[in-house]
């Protein structure tokens, strides 16, 4: 397979694997009508699943011959994401309960 | 099974060395638009966890609830949208990569902005529809925070469009120069990005939230 | 009327109130608004007076040159520390006096903390910090120019519209009294109906976007512009804190631009972020603004390590000890400042075990700053030492911000933190941090590479007693404060009842004049240096036998830093070469060099954003479009210029620099006893000490 073809084969990977996770999320509705965190999970884990998938397709993150710098840069925006949002969460969820 | 094996200078698609000097030349462009988008990311980070955490009673403050305000067939429509344009960035991408095709990558472009014209057209018409049903930003700290999120992203999708508008100009006048490559490459992991961000921003508002 | 000119109306002056209300606070608030005015008049006086509108126009505003904006950051910092001590002297003086009512109004004094503040932290300490930033980096990496000249304006131009904000509410309207904080309710629009918060919201928002654009430039810079050979293990100290700093500033700074706009939103539109109804809460403003605030004193103090590690291994004529220690404590002391926000606000009411885990995250956050300090004492060991004016500071740092760091781990104990939160316990331990490490790093950067800038040095003797003056006037303003907090003062507050408070604060007021002082000897010193400065030339480029690349290169640094950019094979490069021998080579050949070309780019985003952020404030929304729109047109405008580049041709730079390397052979080399001397040309011989 040529370059090209390769690479547009890669884009429309992409494209249909993010396509089916969209609908297995929006689908999740429909176990939401009896269980609602099985739904939640489903929707959660595609979500994740499709952000990696688009990653690598779209945006062309691998793991591989990467420039190290590029990948540690991409790592601790995660970090600073989890750690900025997690303990948001956590100090906000916290206050909430105790006003309660 | 990757058929090319040259270094990458940076994540994203590269240009490859058939470029020559506009290849090189995006790398330090490139790596600093990342370093960009990883500001912008962690704002939209907060505004999430903000989100998440006016999402219980006390926010909703006796105001509209999701379950009333939420049309999720609209919400769908817009991720199609959004979906799509991404797929046709990336062929603008390849068009360009690939043969230098500067009326196919023009085509791609503008198919491209059409298809954020209607994600815009969805969302700004939710909007209306909440606000007609008293879901305006005023009414409480959930909705605060919820048009603080969804319109920030509506926001950076109105640039999006205006950068491919001033891109098609660019490239009328300048065609594929060096410079004009490197900003697409650009443009094209700003669209891809923002996808990224709509999918955190559908599954965290809009289906959590009528789950 | 009102759709012309928003809340605009003659009443807004502080003249006015003045002539209607006459008081001592409304004078003071006269005489400043009056300072500012008439020191824009003899700006402009004499710019034209002496013929230097072009100049200035074509050399300065203009430039995309790094050391050049890098120098302009730092005269904007230099002028917003002037009014940011003057606020802090007044503030002293009223508490002085403030047993017997003092002189300011309580909203007065208000005003002052807040400026005073927000000057200090974001238009004194940011702009002194990325000045040095931006000039030394390159310098250091071997680099031509900044990766993104252009974008390097921008910064520049929107922290300068920050401050033009803060001076203009000298003059027009009132500032904020929320303190530098600006929490929320009481700075939403039902408690603060006024203009002072927006003037607030605005210069934060602006000049912090300002600062992610930087901290964005000055890592893809240090990650993608090193010279052949410089592995990020070979870089100089002072790189490696400012990559350290640029990272934190990118990951730091997007969140109080996300909380004042969220402020901003709640103010103008009625969103309820933060308000007390309809479940705003104002604990999420707190948080988000700490995501900030805490690693914002961390960027500042970072680069100022850096700063004491160059400092400390050229005055001792050694190479620093523990390189690969001090480089990890900086990363360590990066990420970590990530995970303690929230002991800014232990005593908001959250479970003991969120408040322990982040008192301990606090506490951790000593140990590598512990492992620093020791690293520079023990490059001082058995070093060739010179106690030049930057050493001195570097003393003043090591034992005044020791005790600064330990009070902090005092605080970081939630139990303890509850009984002086919000005294000036509080308020002595962050002087004491941030002058001795930021401010005094910052003066000591400039007795260092002042050299390397202009081609002087600056006068010895007189840089010495300044840090004397700095250092005792310190200790008498912010010892006191400790005491006072320890007996229940409360901070940000005009007045006091208690008798047994007064004596401290009398020794605060008389320390800030010392302060004062000092601040008037820094001028004294550049001006006498300025006048002899023949004496004091350096033009070789390196007066301090310095060991990394900035000083392989003459003095003042051409504008293209390196004529032939040079191959790095150690850590300490020019080191290397000198013990080598031969450290001064003529390059086989010379190439044509590319540099950015001027553009007024920067300066016109600049005006816009002082003008929207002006409009914004008095709700003159005619005047906020308009300049809103310059600044997408602009960005739009840049993207089709195409030559972006000029070409210094080659036989001009051989020209240049043969010229210097002659002078260098021709000159005799002056030991490290003769370093404060006139014999002292910038070009150091080896004096056979320790090496
Ligand atoms: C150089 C002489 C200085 C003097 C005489 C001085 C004096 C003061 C005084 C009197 C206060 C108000 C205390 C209160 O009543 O709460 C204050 C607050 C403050 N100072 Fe300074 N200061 C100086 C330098 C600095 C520097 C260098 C910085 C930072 C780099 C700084 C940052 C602050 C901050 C952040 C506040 C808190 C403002 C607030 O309460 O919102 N100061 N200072
Ligand atoms: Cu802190």
């Amino acid at each position: 397979m040529n370059e090209e073809r390769y690479e547009r084969f890669h884009y429309i990977i992409g494209a249909t694997a993010s396509a089916i996770l969209t609908v297995l999320a929006f689908g999740a509705m429909i176990i939401g009508e009896w269980d609602r965190t099985l739904a939640l999970w489903v929707i959660g884990v595609s979500a994740v699943v499709q952000i990696v998938v688009q990653l690598r397709f779209f945006l062309h993150i691998d793991f591989s011959r990467q420039k190290r710098e590029d990948l540690l840069l991409i790592l601790f925006s995660l970090l600073m994401l989890t750690m900025l949002a997690g303990g948001t969460i956590w100090i906000l969820g916290d206050l909430s309960k105790r006003m309660m | 099974m990757n058929p090319n094996p040259y270094p990458k200078l940076h994540p994203g698609l590269n240009l490859g060395p058939a470029h020559g000097v506009a290849h090189e030349g995006s790398e330090a462009v490139l790596f600093g638009f990342w370093i960009f988008l990883m500001s912008d990311l962690i704002i939209f980070g907060i505004l999430f966890a903000t989100y998440a955490a006016s999402t219980g009673p006390m926010a909703i403050a006796g105001g509209p609830r999701p379950t009333d305000l939420f049309d999720l067939v609209s919400v769908s429509i817009q991720t199609a949208f959004l979906l799509a344009s991404s797929l046709t960035c990336g062929m603008a991408i390849l068009a360009m990569k690939y043969g230098e095709n500067v009326s196919r990558v023009k085509l791609w472009l503008v198919v491209t902005a059409l298809l954020g014209a209607g994600f815009l057209t969805f969302e700004l018409r939710d909007f209306a529809s909440m606000m007609a049903h008293q879901g305006t930003p005023m009414r409480s700290a959930w909705l605060s925070s919820l048009y603080a999120l969804v319109g920030l992203h509506g926001l950076h999708i109105t640039m999006g469009l205006l950068w491919i508008l001033t891109m098609l100009a660019l490239i009328q006048v300048q065609r594929l120069s060096n410079k004009v490559k490197t900003r697409l490459l650009m443009f094209s992991l700003y669209w891809h990005f923002l996808d990224v961000i709509w999918i955190g921003i559908f599954s965290v508002v809009f289906l959590a939230g009528l789950v | 009327m009102s759709s012309l000119f928003g809340r605009l109306n003659g009443d807004v002056t502080p003249f006015t109130e003045a002539f209607n209300h006459p008081s001592v606070s409304s004078l003071v608030a006269a005489g400043a608004a009056s300072m500012v005015v008439v020191g824009a008049v003899a700006l402009l006086i004499l710019l034209t007076w002496f013929r230097l509108w072009k100049p200035l126009w074509r050399d300065w505003l203009t430039s995309a040159d790094h050391k050049k904006i890098g120098i302009m950051y730092i005269v904007l910092g230099l002028v917003m520390l002037a009014r940011g001590v003057i606020e802090g002297v007044v503030m002293r003086g009223h508490q002085a006096t403030a047993l017997q009512g003092g002189f300011l109004s309580s909203e007065h004094y208000g005003e002052l903390f807040t400026t005073h503040g927000t000057i200090m932290v974001l238009f004194v300490a940011v702009p002194l910090v990325v000045g040095f930033i931006n000039i030394i980096v390159p310098l250091q990496i071997g680099a031509r120019d900044m990766a993104f000249p252009v974008l390097n304006q921008v910064s520049l131009g929107l922290t300068a519209a920050g401050a033009v904000l803060l001076m203009v509410s000298l003059v027009i309207g009132k500032f904020s009294t929320g303190g530098w904080t600006s929490y929320p309710p009481y700075t939403g629009v039902v408690f603060s109906p006024g203009v002072g918060p927006d003037y607030w919201i605005w210069a934060v928002a602006i000049s912090g976007i300002g600062s992610t654009l930087s901290g964005v430039n000055f890592a893809a810079t240090i990650y993608k512009c090193r010279a052949p050979g410089m592995s990020l293990m070979r870089m100089p100290l002072f790189t490696w804190t400012a990559l350290c700093a640029a990272i934190m500033l990118v990951y730091a700074m997007p969140p109080v631009t996300v909380s004042s706009l969220m402020l901003a939103l709640d103010r103008y539109l009625g969103f309820h972020f933060f308000t007390n109804d309809l479940g705003g809460n104002m604990m999420n403003y707190a948080n988000i603004f700490w995501m900030f605030g805490h690693p914002e004193v961390y960027i500042l103090a970072l680069p100022a390590y850096g700063v004491w590690s160059e400092v400390a291994a050229t005055f001792s004529a050694k190479t620093i000890y523990g390189y690969d220690s001090l480089v990890i404590a900086t990363m360590a002391i990066a990420v970590i400042s990530f995970t303690v926000w929230l002991h800014h606000f232990f005593t908001m009411g959250q479970s003991t075990s969120v408040n322990i885990a982040f008192g301990i995250a606090t506490m951790i956050i000593a140990v590598p700053t512990g492992v620093k300090v020791y690293d520079w004492m023990a490059t001082l060991w058995r070093g060739r030492i010179r106690m030049t004016t930057p050493m001195i500071y570097l003393i003043g740092f090591f034992i005044l911000f020791v005790i600064g760091g330990l009070t902090g781990v005092i605080l970081a104990n939630p139990t303890i933190d509850y009984q002086v939160h919000n005294t000036l316990f509080l308020v002595a331990h962050f002087h004491n941090v941030l002058i001795p490490a930021v401010l005094f790093g910052m003066l000591a950067g400039i007795h260092y590479w002042f050299p390397k800038l202009f081609g002087f040095r600056l006068d010895e003797r007189l840089g010495r007693w300044t840090a004397y003056l700095w250092i005792v006037g310190f200790c008498l303003t912010f010892i006191p404060l400790y005491v006072l907090g320890l007996m229940g003062m409360p901070r940000r507050m005009a007045t006091f009842t208690n008798p047994s408070y007064e004596p401290w604060v009398l020794i605060a007021g008389f320390g800030a004049l010392v302060v004062l002082m000092a601040l008037i000897m820094v001028l004294v010193t550049i001006g006498y240096s300025i006048r002899y400065r023949d004496k004091l030339a350096v033009p070789l480029g390196d007066p301090w036998d310095g060991r990394t690349l900035e000083w392989a290169i003459p003095a003042p640094a051409p504008a293209w830093n390196f004529a032939v950019i040079p191959k790095i094979n150690s850590r300490d490069a020019f080191s290397t070469e000198k013990e080598k021998g031969n450290p001064y080579v003529r390059p086989q050949s010379y190439d044509d060099i590319a540099m950015p070309k001027a553009t007024a780019h920067g300066f016109i985003l600049c005006v816009a954003a002082s003008v929207m952020g002006f409009a914004l404030v008095w709700h003159i929304w005619w005047l906020t479009a308009l300049s809103f729109a310059v600044i997408p047109v602009a960005l739009i405008a840049r993207a089709f210029v195409r030559e972006t580049e000029q070409l210094i041709p080659a036989a001009e730079i051989a020209h240049a620099h043969d010229a210097w390397l002659n002078a260098v052979w021709s000159t005799r080399g002056v030991t490290r006893d003769e370093e404060d001397s006139p014999a002292n040309r910038g070009l150091a011989a080896p004096d056979g000490g320790p090496a």
